[in-house]
């Protein structure tokens, strides 16, 4: 990682004209693209911008504080050299910061050890290692169904009025490494509301949680620009937590529906042409130039592991915002209104959720040899009783095969005792002993996805205690 | 002259002036950091350059330099088994210089310069020659001999020509006209490299995967469209098809996907070898990676570079299948682009260049006669992954592909929920190439292959539609011919069209197992239709045992293939007096 060069400052004074959240200076001397900007109005506080186009007759800054009151031909702007950097250290654990940094917390700003650019350099392909080492969040349905492994980012797929950041508030609190490595959270709020702020942020405030966590708080009253910054110094925090300091980071992400209207705001601004839905047609590239910065290192001891969360507009996971972020993410896990309706916490739909790092994370050596089974033969038998559910709308549920009745009846179980787990943490081997006694009920000849060796291996069997002593 | 210098920086794109007298795609460096970019555009004396490297810190007056040349590939022994990101830099030579994270300004030759390469020429002095003759040959990898061409352009009598190690860039001899000949030779990857003549294609890619080979396969020389959601398993199936399928070369691109999923390909690979040759597939792989979050210009320049290469090892007489993972990301750099430059949209804000340039590159692919002598065939087949967003497939990407490609294989996020891997959408997919393919099959597999085939499309309509009724009278209300239908395309969907890219023995299918499951299908079929004939009730039937015949022939090792099949014949057989 390579510190930010020594800077050299020019102020210029008046700005060209202004609109939303740009203002345009003409004839700068020699602008560089993504330099760092103070703005000062007459009688005002400074603002924060950054150079997003130089050209020799107009250069573009995007302000990342409200423009509302700045008057561009009386404002003073100084390029100052830098590119956006951040402080970075151990010494931010357990700090409380707003989006773009600066102390929330009543404390005086850290001194850290490095200052480091916030875009960040992609790793090189060649150097990163397959992520495969589980971490347990303590959630069943993710745990036992949708296994996250350390260097992965699987995002919480929410919805207005779900409770997609209190599961990840769970998560934060719960989540343990395998083997009691060093662990840390890094924690990005970006435009969540006050209520959501009071419910989490005390909470951590007042658990130990809080000595191992990093929280950067974008609120929904904060300017919208600067929440373009925020995943960005909480990534550089976490790159250098992770990689210097061989801690394995997870990095929470909330929400990032709002930064990407905070992205198409400014694409509006500069007139771009419109994508879908008026997002920017570099979304992709720019959610990537986030998402991407999870990984393992080749010969490095920590990680990054990210779990942003996704408000669905409308709970349309069609929407460019979901759709753009499935396919650079490695799985969903996502939320349904009805469980949440039905009182279910956390409201997790196994069917429509998918970990695409599970199986290496996995298995004998990583978990236990016999969870792959286990989780299709729940799955299988989940999925079959909420297609029953559908037939037996139509037919009744006499009319449905007995095979289909057992499963319906699962359906139920199944959500109420492994999804339910309202205020309990369980660990992977409670879940995978709740799943066990939920495929008991079963007759065995109907869970064929269960081989022998499995079946009799499982916790209360002769087998297996004979194998635990 | 002056010097040129930049005026303007927005995202990729840089301008300089003065450059007036630039070629269009001609290579410069931008800035003091030396970054590389190519010129897209020039009016008056300025030019538009986009960059191939990240352009943050990129500033007003700093210098532009020109090359000459467009981007150029060094073609020659040692690409086998090398991994380049975008622009044709080996990423583990780029990892030494700059550690775990990619720093701009950095050039590297693709190949390795100082390796040495023994080489037997083939030709002898005073011999006439011209471009694409083939000059000698180096045994780039055990058992894979890299023939070494006339470079385009070049012939005359050769002059001198020597026996011995050789580095790729050291003369190997010369032609009377002074041409100095050399292991490698440098290419523009724009521009598409000539051959004899197109020749149709008349044999099937064997892909290993049953659903393909047998529904929709595709020639030697084809090109694929294999669009889907997130989720369905895109990158699932083409790194199936790059580790198992029948081809000389692979060359697998991934254009702007995951970086975790690089680290597994990367991982994989190293560990597999093909069953056949015993040798590592990297012996035969040559990857592509340019992750989404790499300069997004490079992502455009990387299809061009795996084309290129691809069409090089076609040129020597190899049969080349190129996999790009995927060519969405590709369209939307070229509309990133296009937006910096303001140029006006078509559809959905891609240019409307979009379909043109799509043409352009799936029609690299095929099968031809080499320029030159001795006579060689080779072929190109493209197979391209395409991401349509919110999977809805009527959007531009997925429409111009479908203009040009010659079979498509769609796959459907809910067969992927129902966990139906490949999740091959059967009445949306099409191939064009079943007549093509089918001499061949006939001859290779079974005189009924294509009868089979055709009865199993059949087979799988006539499921669906009783489904339908299904669901709305229920399974019990229907008559036993038409549960048997469901029963036989259920064994279809499980067992023949469905495969585990994981299981090791199931994730490649051998022709002739595919030939021996599909066989088995009907002969359940005709034994399930003779039982309901003599009035034995479709309730009688054993079918718990003829699936578990079928789940042991499908992950059967092929030297136990024999042995499940002749036990699964005995339980089809019993199967109505059990």
């Amino acid at each position: 990682m390579k510190r930010v060069d020594a800077a050299v400052a020019r102020t210029y004074s008046g700005a060209a004209y202004a609109a939303g959240p740009l203002i345009f200076v003409r004839s700068t001397r020699r602008a560089k693209l993504g330099e760092w900007v103070r703005i000062r109005g007459a009688g005002q506080d400074d603002r924060r911008g950054q150079v997003i186009d130089v050209g020799t007759e107009i250069t573009v800054i995007q302000v990342f504080e409200d423009t509302v009151g700045l008057k561009p031909a009386d404002a003073t702007i100084t390029l100052t050299g830098e590119t956006a950097a951040t402080v970075v250290g151990q010494d931010l654990l357990g700090r409380a910061l707003s989006g773009t940094g600066e102390p929330l917390d009543g404390l005086p700003p850290s001194i850290g050890e490095a200052r480091l650019p916030i875009w960040g350099a992609p790793i090189n392909p060649v150097r990163r290692r397959n992520p495969s080492d589980f971490i347990e969040t303590g959630v069943s349905a993710i745990d036992g169904m949708n296994t996250l492994v350390r260097g992965q980012k699987l995002p919480v797929f929410s919805a207005p009025g779900l409770p997609g950041v209190e599961l990840a508030a769970d998560i934060v609190e719960n989540a343990r490494p395998a083997r009691g490595e060093p662990f840390a959270v890094v924690f990005a709020a970006m435009g969540i509301t006050e209520r959501e702020t009071q419910s989490f942020v005390s909470r951590f405030l007042e658990s130990e949680v809080m000595q191992r966590t990093v929280l950067f708080l974008n609120q929904a009253s904060d300017p919208t620009i600067e929440r373009l910054l925020t995943p960005r110094v909480a990534l550089t925090t976490a790159e250098h937590l992770a990689f210097t300091h061989g801690i394995h980071v997870l990095v929470v992400m909330a929400d990032i529906t709002h930064y990407a209207e905070a992205l198409r705001e400014v694409a509006a601004a500069r007139e771009e042409i419109p994508g879908r839905r008026g997002y920017p047609g570099y979304m992709y590239t720019d959610l990537a130039s986030l998402f991407e910065r999870a990984g393992v290192l080749k010969g490095g001891s920590g990680s990054v592991t990210q779990l942003p969360v996704v408000s669905l507009p409308d709970g349309d996971m069609t929407h460019p915002i979901p759709d753009l972020t499935g396919y650079i993410t490695e799985g969903q896990i996502v939320l349904s209104r009805e469980l949440h309706q039905r009182g279910v916490y956390p409201p997790i739909d196994v069917l429509p959720s998918l970990s695409r790092l599970m199986n290496a994370g996995i298995g004998e050596g990583r978990t236990v040899p016999e969870h792959r089974e286990w989780a299709d033969q729940l799955y299988a038998v989940y999925a079959r009783g909420r297609e029953a559910k559908l037939m037996a709308a139509i037919v009744g549920s006499e009319g449905l095969a007995p095979g289909d009745r057992r499963a319906l009846d699962f359906v139920d179980a199944f959500e109420t005792q492994l999804i339910n787990q309202i205020g309990v943490r369980r660990s992977l081997a409670e879940t995978m002993r709740v799943g066990w006694s939920l495929l008991e009920t079963l007759p065995r000849d109907e869970l064929s996805r269960i081989s022998d060796a499995a079946w009799t291996s499982r916790p209360g069997t002769a087998d297996a205690d004979e194998g635990s002593r | 002259m002056t010097e040129a210098r930049i005026i303007r920086v927005a995202g990729a794109i840089a301008e300089a002036k003065p450059l007036g007298d630039a070629a269009l795609y001609e290579l410069v460096e931008v800035g003091e950091r030396r970054l590389l970019g190519e010129v897209i555009r020039i009016q008056d004396d300025v030019a538009t350059i986009q960059v191939f490297e990240e352009t943050s810190g990129l500033g007003l007056d700093e210098p532009v330099r020109r090359t000459g040349g467009s981007l150029m590939i060094r073609l020659g022994p040692g690409l086998l088994g090398s991994i380049l990101d975008g622009t044709g830099r080996p990423l583990a030579g780029l990892a030494e210089r700059s550690g775990d994270f990619m720093a701009p300004g950095m050039t590297l030759p693709t190949l390795d310069l100082e390796a040495r390469w023994p080489f037997t020429p083939t030709v002898v002095v005073g011999a006439e020659v011209g471009a694409g003759d083939v000059l000698g040959e180096v045994e780039e990898r055990p058992g894979m001999m890299h023939r070494v061409l006339v470079p385009a352009g070049a012939g005359g009598r050769v002059s001198e020509i020597r026996k011995g190690a050789f580095t790729v860039t050291e003369p190997i001899g010369s032609l009377d006209d002074g041409t100095a000949l050399s292991l490698s030779q440098l290419w523009a990857i724009r521009q598409r490299r000539p051959f004899a003549k197109r020749l149709p294609g008349d044999r099937p890619f064997i892909t290993g995967q049953r659903v393909f080979d047998l529904l929709f396969p595709v020639v030697e020389g084809g090109s694929v469209a294999v669009p889907g959601g997130f989720g369905t398993g895109k990158t699932v199936i083409e790194q199936s098809l790059a580790k198992y399928a029948k081809a000389d070369i692979m060359v697998y691109v991934g254009c702007g996907e995951r970086g975790n999923e690089m680290a597994d390909v990367l991982h994989d690979f190293s560990r597999l070898t093909d069953p056949e040759t015993g040798r590592s597939i990297m012996d035969r792989t040559i990857l592509i990676v340019n992750t989404s979050n790499m300069p997004v210009a490079a992502r455009d320049a990387s299809v061009y570079l795996g084309m290129t290469i691809a069409e090089y090892y076609r040129d020597m007489g190899y049969h080349v299948a190129i996999l790009a993972d995927s060519l969405s990301r590709w369209a939307e750099a070229l509309r990133e682009i296009a937006a910096r430059l303001q140029e006006m949209p078509g559809e959905e804000g891609y240019p409307t260049y979009l379909a043109n340039r799509m043409s352009r590159l799936y029609e690299r692919a095929g099968r031809v006669e080499s320029q030159g002598t001795p006579t060689r065939t080779g072929a190109v087949t493209f197979i391209s992954a395409i991401s349509p967003p919110g999977g809805d497939f009527a959007e531009p990407v997925t429409q111009a592909s479908l203009r040009v490609v010659g079979a498509l294989w769609a796959l459907d996020p809910s067969l992927a929920h129902q966990r139906q891997f490949p999740a091959v959408d059967w009445d949306v997919s099409y191939s064009l190439y079943t007549d093509g393919t089918r001499a061949w099959f006939s001859s290779e597999a079974g005189a009924d292959w294509a009868e089979l085939r055709v009865e199993t499309v059949r087979l799988l309509q006539r499921d669906r539609e009783l489904r339908e009724i299904a669901g709305l009278v229920g399974v019990d209300a229907l008559e036993d011919e038409d549960r048997l239908v469901l029963e036989g395309a259920r064994i279809a969907r499980e067992f023949l069209i469905g495969q585990n890219a994981f299981h090791p023995n199931d994730a490649f299918s051998s022709v002739e197992k595919t030939y021996q499951l599909v066989k088995m299908l009907w002969s359940f079929m005709e034994a399930g239709e003779t039982a309901l004939e003599q009035g034995i009730g479709f309730e009688k039937l054993d079918l718990a045992g003829v699936r578990v015949a079928f789940g042991a022939v499908k992950t059967a090792a092929s030297d136990e293939l024999d042995e499940e099949l002749s036990k699964a014949k005995k339980t089809i057989t019993e199967m109505r007096s059990a």
